[in-house]
């Protein structure tokens, strides 16, 4: 039995390893993204003329942008817009993949809910991979769908009630710092507590 | 053979075939924009697709006069054309917009002629895709009533504009082309449109990001494919994203 039951089901260690490819790829090109323009405001307009909420004490890829610093980097925001938004389409999918078979095969309620007393992951755990699953990946989704003039053209309420695109575009980058906090703990979790391990699990579903 | 790897070649082959059905009707209903192809082309297609089906017929927001930047903002760098110049002094009186291709009467527009045609005020935002954005009150003939005074034959599937700066063009599909928001913009907050802002004419769709809505259009282009236009380069045909 214990050697037919895997640690991770096939599901979960695909859409893992999908997500993780993804994730890397929205964070390095979102940070490309940001290099344009590394000044935040919040409402509709924010731009070069207008104060801004904080900036990021980075050089910029553009030379309108005064970041006290005397020189420009190259802009990457053509392949960076690109790799963007196709690396959200997938995880969009692997998302829906990963939470309807989750919900039909009880995942979510054997492994993730907190319980009484909890197996493999104690609650803290649990209670964290639940709000990156239900809350900040959603929220990511959401506020870049806010972003888009096409989208909220059909669906105005998706910026109105985030405050406009400027509070949008300021929530998706808290959002995206908040999953690499997230990334960094899940990550030394990961070596500290057996990395060959835990990886070989998530890799081939037995440790 | 195994009943799971059985399982996994019929959803292998289903998802195969699922594609290609997708593909062949995206392409069938207009679906596919110019860069569907290379390693973008999925995330692309999916966009416009997905776009072309939520949205085709919804309106940019717009706002209240109090919304109104008081600081817009124009990233144009200094540039020296001089038959630009030659047209500034003299008021852009002598600014023509040429509009050719697949229309009955050719017709070459002086900024007079599009003020004639009948006018549309909006207030929209400016959204750039670097992430800075500022809302204006925009003034200008929709590029609708431009393409009904050309006669626009109904194979065109694309309007390919020009700015006077070489390398500025870009090309739009009919839905937005005819979409009632989207002007041949000629003024601002009011006032004739700035300089900094594409002075005497610009393009203005307020659904799509600020690269799509080229300055200083000295002409149109009506066309059926975009394979000679569309230069594969870095940024998304379709900037409603």
């Amino acid at each position: 039995m214990a050697d037919d039951a895997p640690r991770h089901s096939l599901l979960v260690r695909t859409t893992h390893w999908l997500s993780t490819v993804c994730v890397f790829a929205l964070l390095l090109s979102g940070f490309e993204i940001v290099v344009s323009h590394p000044r935040f405001y919040w409402g509709n307009t924010g731009n070069p003329n207008t104060p801004s909420l904080f900036d990021i004490p980075i050089p910029a890829s553009r030379p309108w942008v005064n970041t006290g610093y005397s020189y420009v980097l190259p802009d990457q925001n053509g392949w960076s817009r690109n790799l963007h938004f196709e690396a959200a389409w997938l995880i969009i999918f692997t998302g829906l993949v990963y939470v309807i078979a989750s919900l039909l095969n009880r995942h979510f309620r054997k492994n993730l809910l907190p319980a009484a007393e909890p197996r493999a992951y104690n609650n803290i755990q649990r209670l964290a991979y639940l709000s990156v699953i239900f809350v900040l990946l959603p929220l990511a989704i959401w506020t870049g769908l806010a972003m888009s003039p096409g989208i909220v053209s059909a669906y105005p309420l998706l910026v109105t009630v985030l405050g406009g695109t400027q509070s949008a575009r300021t929530i998706h980058f808290a959002v995206s710092m908040l999953l690499v906090l997230f990334l960094f703990v899940h990550i030394v979790m990961v070596c500290r507590t057996g990395f060959r391990n835990l990886m070989r699990a998530m890799i081939t579903g037995h440790s | 053979m195994s009943p799971l790897s059985r399982r996994k070649l019929i959803a292998a082959a289903a998802g195969a075939s699922g594609l290609a059905v997708a593909a062949r009707l995206a392409d069938q209903y207009g679906l596919t924009p110019p860069d569907s192809g290379g390693l973008y082309g999925p995330g692309n297609t999916l966009t416009y697709a997905s776009q072309r089906l939520l949205t085709r017929h919804s309106l940019a927001r717009e706002f209240a006069p109090a919304d109104i930047a008081k600081a817009p903002f124009a990233k144009l760098r200094p540039f020296q054309i001089e038959a630009y110049t030659r047209s500034q002094a003299v008021g852009y009186a002598d600014w023509r917009i040429g509009v050719d291709g697949m229309v009955a009467q050719p017709t070459s527009f002086s900024l007079a002629d599009l003020r004639n045609l009948p006018a549309r005020t909006q207030i929209n935002q400016l959204a750039c895709e670097e992430g800075w954005s500022f809302i204006a009150e925009w003034t200008g003939v929709p590029l609708s009533e431009v393409l009904k005074a050309v006669k626009v034959l109904p194979q065109a599937r694309y309007v390919v504009y020009y700015s006077i700066q070489k390398n500025w063009v870009q090309s739009i599909d009919m839905a937005d082309a005819l979409h009632p928001q989207t002007l041949l913009a000629y003024g601002m907050n009011g006032a004739d449109l700035p300089m900094g802002h594409g002075a005497p004419v610009r393009m203005w769709l307020p659904r799509q990001l600020g690269y799509k809505n080229v300055k200083f259009i000295t002409r149109l282009t009506l066309i059926d494919s975009l394979k000679n236009f569309y230069k594969a380069g870095s940024y998304s045909w379709y900037a409603g994203i």
